[in-house]
Formats: structure tokens, C-alpha cells, sequence
């Protein structure tokens, strides 16, 4: 498999990356940069744990090839505390009780973080239809629809 | 044994902040997948049955040997050893039948996934196809097609019923009184039949499994695991070594919901690893193996007959149960034996008739699911009382109240009820939902109904199940508790981290727990199943804190020359009651405490351990099922709904849930209705989406695209959840569990509903969108 060399921008650090040419966006950041905070549980666009944002939009990074990543800026779960400070819907999701295994919540974050960024004050519905591709197993998501809420109104 | 505590708490009863959530929203949290195991890593397939039974007649890998970069190819001669949680009935690779589609026929290891796919497809299996079982009913009948011809002589504990030659791999029983006669006699009878479909467990993380295997032939095992100490057990059987030579290490868990219990997938790489040199060897499984490969929650065929009396007491109970136990029921035998032994629900008659039944077929293997059966038996008993109810002319909910059973009667086993609160649980969701009221439809195409449920469960697992914790105490005089049950999303860990400041008085901030559980280190712990950590780890994490206290203790009052009976810890304090003396915790735990005068000193560094194993669980008689005590106890609890159908697609829009269950004491509330919110919609989702659909044992469905599972589009707005306590005599400060419980009435009460709102019942789940606008169009509701 031919290897591609890119360049990009990963959660605010430029980075120079020699990537398989089939690898995707996913596999690049798990294994060859050591941001394992992004997680695959289905590796076919399907449940949202692996979201990130590409260029400020949220995308299920195991739907991209890496190759296209080449100038892109790409943030992920480790990208979201800035000098050791947590988002504020770290704090909120931690608070409203909306983190039972975890394994959703990396992508469940960016999806939010990407809406907030668009649309700082959702309604309930509007926080539901921007999580909806975002499988979670254990927690309902009741309280993580509250949690995007109420970083909402905190950031007012 | 632990008795229950009546003093005032600090930390029990409290909503503390979750112990390992600042990882988890900062991706800092280790699952088994994020462990990196640098260029020496193999990565291992499997060859899979495309078959739901049939003989192997030849496997060649000669082909799939020689494919560069592939570096082990195995099969079923290579392992010939049984394994099963229960029932032995399991190889790690098929050997002479498969007996599923999705069958692990032989493994590969190669320098790439890819090139491990690659070279399955060069792996030539020669079968040779049989009739399959494809229903449970039909596969129980004498002249069906036997799965496993040698079901006599494989090994099983004491209280599993095989029938040799037969694909009965569990028949339990109960019989009390005389239930024909109380049909003749009865008043009102009501008879129905029910059909739950297999669903999966869908956990987010897919099941993930890394071996490897020293010269000495030492395994070392990195899984996402429920069951660390059970996986040590059976892989060590399974590979005829002893459980010495295993060492499972389980880092934090992506959900498991019972998948991840007992031992699957996780036997594969170790068996590759085996011969791979010292290679580490990693094993994912792909979404589409999550799906039908690995445990399901099995199917359930249920005839349910029950009769009251004028007055709409109940008189008999018949429950006959055809379990779809799949082509292995390593563990699914249990489950047919809890949903024997809890086959009437929380109902009280004197004329009891229970069979249940564990069927061989060619479908995939069932295992533990989040209420180990309850889920499924409930369906049909709760709906079938809930139609007796109302051809008698009883509110159901007076019928709930006048048969659920109580302290001290007995239930259908012949184990005396203890305390129970389900009677408050009733009252109050009743109460909740303005049951009795009608409330009107919000859309003109809509009608509105409310449905109610109970439930009850018991743990099932080993009579002897045990728990075992140690604490230690470091330099800073912060605690750090080793268990060996397993953080799943439930909040064992900071549930833990209460009990032990509680029992220990030092400030719930000292306390450390955290994974992973490594079998080397950690103390011993049966499985993380059953609702039963809370209750089991607890008491021995509570016994471990009483244990390092008193150890504490014994030192400051020998150097201070004081009774100990006047000392007691306060918020990581010593104190003497007598002396009025202080001192910090810090200052004695490790370094011990010098003599009057420094002539020596006392003490040293504090280590305590505790363990807990119930004693007092009896048999049962193989044919009438009646014994003293056949479980540790029982949660109960009930649920009511709000919804509305829409007449013209037969959708659901739920308006409110809600749910109460008795948890004997809840050490920490928010976490409590955490699991009450998430288990209901877990509930929901199986009941009106969920449902793995086989066609002659090929799963159709098997993506996240066809089995759908719930959204943040498909939940309730509103979901309360209420606490009862009752307290359990032997629980820590009174607590029984209840993570599993929440979804268990949920199909049922669900299925009131909707025969409340439209006047025809659907029984049968998944209660879609489509089976209720056909079901409407089918009785003249709409046309
Ligand atoms: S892993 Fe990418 S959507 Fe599931
Ligand atoms: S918290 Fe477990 S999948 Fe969301």
C-alpha cells in the first residue's frame, strides 16, 4: 500500500504525517498518533463514536480517508481542554450524570461542542437532532441533552 | 454476615460525583483497544460458518499457511478441550459440526488485518449439510434433528437438567398444588401465548481481546471483560492448563450488558497466541461479528395459563418456557434456570406448574443479557395477568396490589419472601401517572393510553458466588480499595469508594478505586453480573475498610495505652473519646506510631481485607423445584407509562415513564436513577425496535442501519425514577442491586399501554411502528 505524506493541523498542533493511502482519518489518529480518546464501534458510519471536527464540521472520522485530510484542521476529545481549562460541556455532561462506560462520550462531546459552535443556544430539539447520530447503550441520553443545554446557558 | 446499619452516614445515601468520569470526557480513559502494543502485534481473523449445522468433513490451511505475512493458522484439532460457564459444551474452534452460522472454524494471525482476511479466503472447509433446529418448540420434540448427540456426557454442576438424546440442555420444574384442578374450579382463566425474538446487546465498544504467551507458557489476556476471574477459569480449561498460568487484565469497559460475561471471543487469541511465538495477538471483532457471532440474548416461547378466583385473587399459574438456546448453552442453561425458578413473576398463587426449558438450536448462542431472562419471562406473565385482570373486571393495578407476593409468603420455590417494597413501588408510579385517568389524545389522528408493570429478579449465579476486597493505606493517608468487580458504566467503583470512607470515617476524597482488574493483583471477584456488586463487593469492600479501622485502631490504642472501644476515626482522624486526643491518620499509616519516650515502636503499614460469599442458598428438587432458600434474594419494582399511538402509522410517542424500584438502600441515589433512566430506554429500545431477524439461522440484520437501536430522537421527554427501601438484611447498610432491573417491565408495560390506547393487543415484541398499524388495520381500529 503506498504511503501518502500530509499535512495538517491536530487539535492546534501542525503535524506532518506519513499515512497509508487506504488508512482512515480514524485509524491515523488512533495508531499512528497516539489520540486514542476517538473510538471506533462500528468502523462504518453507523454509531458516532469516532466523531471529530474536520475543519469545524463534525464527521465520522471512519469515513474518511486520512489522504483527504491533507491541510485540514482537525480537533478531537483531547483537543477540548485547552491549557488544562475543560470545556464547559465536559463539566456540564459530568454534572447532569450523562457518562455511564464512556464510550460514546468522546464523540458525543464533539458532536456537541460542533453544534454549540453553530447554534450557541439550541432547543431540546435541536440538541437532539445534532446528537442523533451518536449511539449511546447505557445512559438514555435524556441527561446528556440536558448537559449540551445547560453549557448553553453557561456560556451566554 | 453484615447486618444493616441504622446510625447516621456521611457518605451513604449521598450523591458523590462519579469517580471515573473526568478521564472518560477527557479520552484519557484506557479501554482495551487504546493499549498500544507497538510493531510485534499480530492481528488475528476468523473462519466462520456460513452453515447453521452441519458436519466438517475437511478443513485444509495449507494455502492460507503460505500467504506472506501470515504467521499462525488455526482449527478445532488443535484445541480439543471442552469449556462453558455452566455447561461444558464449547471448543474454542469447531471440530467435527458447526453448529451456527458464524462459527469459529479456524483462526489466522498476520502482520496485518488485512492480510489475516486474506488469508481466511484461502482456508478451504469441506461441510457436509444437515437439517436444522430453527425453533425451539419443534427442536424439544422427540425426532428432531440432535445437536449434540453427546449432551449425556458433558460436564455440569449439580442444579443444570440435560436430557440425554434430546436437545434439552435444561429442563427445570416447579410444581406446588394442583393446578388443574384450580383451572377447573377457577372463576376466570385466561391462556396466551408469547414470542420474545432474539436481540443483541449492542454494547458501543465491540468486543476486543489481546494474548499473549511467554516461553514458559504463560498467558497474559487484555480484554474488555465483565469477567476477569471467570475468564481465567474457563481459559485455562479450555486449554488444559492451570489457572496459575493465566493472567487476565481488564481495563475499563465499553458497555457490556452480559456480552461481555462468561467466556467468548476471548478464547481465540489465546488459543493463536499460543503458537505464535510471544507475539501479542489482538482480536476485534467487527460490528457485524458483535451482531450474531457472539452471546445474543436468546428467543422465548411462552404459554402462560393463569386462573383467579370471583374476587380476582389468583389461583394457579401455569408457565411453560421454550428458551432458543442456540447451538452452545454454555450459559444459557442458567438463564433457563432463573427464568424457572422466577417463572411466575412477582406473583403469588397456590398452584404453581413451571417448565422451562433450554433448547439446542442451529441459531446463535445465547448468554447473560441485562435481567439474565426476566425481561423475556415478564413479557408474557405480566401482559397475561394484566387480560386476567380485566376479564375478571378488576383496575389492574387492585389486581397488582391484592397478588404480588409479600413478606413472608412463599414464593413459587418454596423460599419465604423477605422484605420487599414492591407494594410502595406499585402506589407510587400509580400514583405518578394518574392511573385511572384518562388523559385526552394531543392530535386528532392520535389515541392515548397508560400501561403498568412489575417486576422482580433475583441474582443468579453459583450458590457460592464470592467477592473479596483489600484496602491499603499510602503515605498521605489516602485508601486505595482493590476489588475485582468491574467498572461497566454503572458506577461500581465510586459506589465502592463510599462504602469504604463510610465504613473506614475518612473523607470520601482519600479514597482511590480504579481499574484495571488484573487477576494477578486484584482480589478475587465471581463475575460483574447480576446486580450484584453493590450488594456482594460491597459487603466485602465493607468488611475490608472495618478491618484496615480496626488494625488502625489496635495500634493507637496500644501506644496510647487507651480501650479501643473510646477510639473511632472522624474524617481521617483518630480520636479518643476518653482522652480527647487526636491524631492524623498520615502520621500512623504506614509509618506506625513510636512508643512513650521513643522506646520503639507500633504498628506498621495498614492493609485490610474483607470477603463475602453468601451460605445459605440451597438446592433445588429436581422435579417439584421447591427447596428453602433458592436465591440470595429478590429486587422488585414497577413501571408506568404514558403514550400515544399514531392511528396513521402506528407510531409511539411516549410522553412520560416512570419507574420506581425497591433498592433496599441506595448508597448513591443520582447513580441509582441513572440506572433506572438508561434501563428504560434500553428496555424501550428492544421492545419496540429491537429484534435480530433469522432466516434459517442467517441473521438479516446485522448493522446498526437494520437493527436499530434507540436514539436521542426516540426517548421520552420526561423519565422519572423513585427510590423504595427496603432493606436487605444482608446488604451493606441494606442495599440489594438494581442495574439490570429498570428495563425488565418495560416490554409489558409498553404493551398495556398500547392495548390501552388502541383496544387490541400487539403481545408480541418488537412492538413497531408497523406491527401496531397492521395489528390497528387487522381488528377494524383503523381502516
Ligand atoms: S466508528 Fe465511525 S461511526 Fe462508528
Ligand atoms: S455511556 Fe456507554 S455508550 Fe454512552
Amino acid at each position: 500500500m503506498s504511503v501518502t505524506r500530509i499535512n495538517l493541523t491536530v487539535n492546534g498542533s501542525k503535524e506532518v504525517v506519513d499515512v497509508p493511502s487506504n488508512w482512515t482519518l480514524l485509524q491515523m489518529l488512533r495508531e499512528k498518533m497516539a489520540l486514542t480518546g476517538t473510538k471506533n464501534g462500528c468502523a462504518a458510519g453507523e454509531c458516532g463514536a469516532c466523531t471529530v471536527m474536520l475543519n469545524g464540521e463534525p464527521v465520522n472520522s471512519c469515513m474518511v480517508l486520512a489522504v483527504e485530510c491533507d491541510g485540514a484542521e482537525v480537533v478531537t476529545v483531547e483537543g477540548l481542554v485547552q491549557d488544562g481549562q475543560m470545556d464547559v460541556l465536559q463539566q456540564t455532561i459530568i454534572d447532569a450524570g450523562g457518562v455511564q462506560c464512556g464510550f460514546c462520550t468522546p464523540g458525543m462531546l464533539i458532536s456537541a461542542r460542533a453544534l454549540l459552535d453553530r447554534n450557541p443556544n439550541p432547543s431540546a430539539d435541536e440538541v437532539r437532532a445534532a446528537l442523533v447520530g451518536n449511539l449511546c447503550r447505557c445512559t438514555g441520553y435524556i441527561r446528556i441533552v440536558e448537559a449540551v443545554q445547560t453549557a448553553a446557558q453557561a456560556s451566554q | 454476615m453484615a447486618t444493616a446499619q441504622t446510625k447516621e452516614t456521611t457518605y451513604i445515601g449521598v450523591s458523590k460525583p462519579r469517580v471515573d468520569v473526568r478521564e472518560k470526557v477527557t479520552g484519557a480513559a484506557v479501554y482495551t483497544d487504546d493499549i498500544q502494543f507497538g510493531a510485534a502485534l499480530l492481528h488475528a481473523r476468523v473462519k466462520r460458518s456460513p452453515h447453521p449445522h452441519a458436519l466438517i468433513k475437511k478443513v485444509d490451511i495449507s494455502k492460507a499457511k503460505e500467504l506472506p505475512g501470515v504467521r499462525v493458522v488455526v482449527t478445532g484439532q488443535d484445541f480439543p478441550y471442552f469449556t462453558g460457564l455452566y455447561l461444558k459444551d464449547r471448543n474454542i474452534f469447531a471440530r467435527d459440526r458447526v453448529r451456527f452460522v458464524g462459527e469459529a472454524v479456524a483462526g489466522v494471525a498476520a502482520i496485518t488485518e488485512e492480510i489475516a482476511e486474506q488469508a481466511l479466503d484461502l482456508i478451504e472447509v469441506e461441510y457436509e449439510v444437515l437439517p436444522g433446529v430453527f425453533d425451539a418448540v419443534k427442536g424439544a420434540e422427540p425426532g428432531a434433528p440432535l445437536l449434540h448427540p453427546n449432551l449425556g456426557d458433558y460436564e455440569v454442576p449439580n442444579f443444570i437438567f440435560p436430557v440425554p438424546d434430546s436437545n434439552i440442555a435444561n429442563h427445570f420444574k416447579v410444581r406446588k398444588g394442583d393446578v388443574e384442578t384450580a383451572f377447573a374450579e377457577a372463576a376466570t382463566v385466561v391462556e396466551h401465548t408469547f414470542k420474545v425474538p432474539h436481540v443483541q446487546h449492542v454494547p458501543i465498544e465491540p468486543h476486543i481481546a489481546i494474548a499473549q504467551v511467554d516461553g514458559d507458557g504463560n498467558v497474559t489476556l487484555w480484554a474488555s471483560s465483565q469477567s476477569p476471574f471467570a475468564q481465567r477459569n474457563l481459559i485455562a480449561k479450555s486449554l488444559n492448563i492451570p489457572e496459575s498460568k493465566v493472567r487476565v487484565i481488564a481495563p475499563l469497559i465499553g458497555g457490556g450488558f452480559g456480552c461481555k460475561a462468561g467466556v467468548t471471543m476471548e478464547t481465540i487469541p489465546v488459543a493463536i497466541a499460543m503458537k505464535a511465538g510471544g507475539h501479542p495477538v489482538k482480536f476485534r471483532l467487527t460490528r457485524e461479528e458483535e451482531f450474531y457471532t457472539n452471546f445474543v440474548r436468546q428467543g422465548l416461547t411462552a404459554k402462560v395459563k393463569v386462573a383467579c378466583d370471583k374476587n380476582g385473587k389468583l389461583t394457579a399459574i401455569q408457565n411453560q418456557m421454550w428458551w432458543d438456546g442456540g447451538g452452545y448453552t454454555d450459559y444459557g442453561v442458567n438463564i433457563t434456570r432463573a427464568g424457572g425458578y422466577s417463572g411466575t413473576g412477582p406473583f403469588n398463587a397456590p398452584n404453581i406448574w413451571v417448565d422451562s426449558m433450554c433448547i439446542y438450536t442451529n441459531h446463535p448462542v445465547g448468554g447473560a443479557y441485562r435481567g439474565f431472562g426476566m425481561s423475556e419471562v415478564h413479557t408474557g406473565i405480566v401482559q397475561v395477568m394484566s387480560m386476567l385482570a380485566e376479564k375478571a373486571g378488576v383496575d389492574f393495578v387492585d389486581f397488582l396490589k391484592m397478588n404480588v407476593i409479600q413478606e413472608g409468603e412463599k414464593v413459587l420455590t418454596g423460599m419465604t419472601m423477605h422484605k420487599t417494597g414492591i407494594k410502595d413501588c406499585i402506589e407510587k408510579v400509580a400514583k405518578e401517572i394518574n392511573w385511572g385517568v384518562k388523559d385526552a389524545p394531543t392530535a386528532p389522528n392520535r389515541k392515548r393510553g397508560k400501561g403498568i408493570a412489575v417486576m422482580w429478579k433475583a441474582p443468579a449465579m453459583p450458590p457460592n458466588a464470592g467477592s473479596s476486597a483489600l484496602i491499603k493505606l499510602n503515605e498521605d493517608a489516602s485508601v486505595t480499595v482493590m476489588v475485582g468487580g468491574q467498572e461497566i458504566g454503572q458506577g461500581t467503583f465510586t459506589a465502592m469508594a463510599q462504602i469504604a470512607a463510610e465504613a473506614m470515617g475518612v473523607p470520601f476524597e482519600s479514597v482511590k478505586v480504579k481499574g484495571p482488574i488484573d487477576t494477578q493483583y486484584s482480589p478475587y471477584e465471581w463475575q460483574t453480573v447480576a446486580s450484584r456488586l453493590t450488594w456482594s463487593m460491597g459487603n466485602a469492600v465493607r468488611n475490608a475498610a472495618m478491618d484496615a479501622r480496626h488494625k488502625i485502631l489496635e495500634v493507637v490504642a496500644e501506644a496510647w495505652g487507651e480501650d479501643i472501644e473510646n477510639l473511632d476515626i472522624k474524617e481521617g482522624y483518630v480520636i479518643s473519646y476518653a482522652s480527647e486526643e487526636s491524631i492524623s491518620l498520615k502520621d500512623i499509616v504506614v509509618y506506625g506510631i513510636p512508643r512513650e519516650g521513643y522506646n520503639g515502636w507500633v504498628g506498621g503499614p495498614i492493609v485490610g481485607s474483607g470477603s463475602f460469599m453468601p451460605s445459605y442458598v440451597t438446592g433445588l428438587d429436581k422435579e417439584t423445584g421447591q427447596g428453602d432458600r433458592a436465591v440470595v434474594h429478590y429486587t422488585t419494582g414497577a413501571q408506568a407509562v404514558d403514550l400515544e399511538v399514531d392511528l396513521d402509522t402506528g407510531q409511539l410517542y411516549i410522553h412520560r415513564a416512570v419507574s420506581a424500584f425497591d433498592v433496599g438502600k441506595a448508597i448513591n441515589p443520582d447513580l441509582v436513577r441513572c440506572q433506572i433512566e438508561g434501563g428504560f430506554v434500553q428496555g424501550m429500545s428492544s421492545a419496540i425496535f429491537e429484534e435480530m431477524r433469522l432466516v434459517e439461522g442467517v441473521m438479516q440484520n446485522p448493522s446498526f442501519v437494520d437493527y436499530r437501536i434507540a436514539t436521542t430522537m426516540d426517548v421520552p421527554a420526561k423519565i422519572d425514577a423513585y427510590i423504595v427501601e427496603a432493606a436487605q438484611d444482608d446488604g451493606p447498610w441494606g442495599a440489594r442491586g438494581v442495574g439490570e432491573h429498570p428495563m425488565v417491565p418495560t416490554i409489558p408495560c409498553l404493551a398495556n399501554a398500547i392495548y390501552d390506547a388502541i383496544g387490541v393487543r400487539v403481545p408480541n415484541p418488537p412492538l413497531s411502528a408497523e406491527k401496531v398499524y397492521l395489528t390497528m388495520l387487522d381488528n377494524g381500529v383503523v381502516k
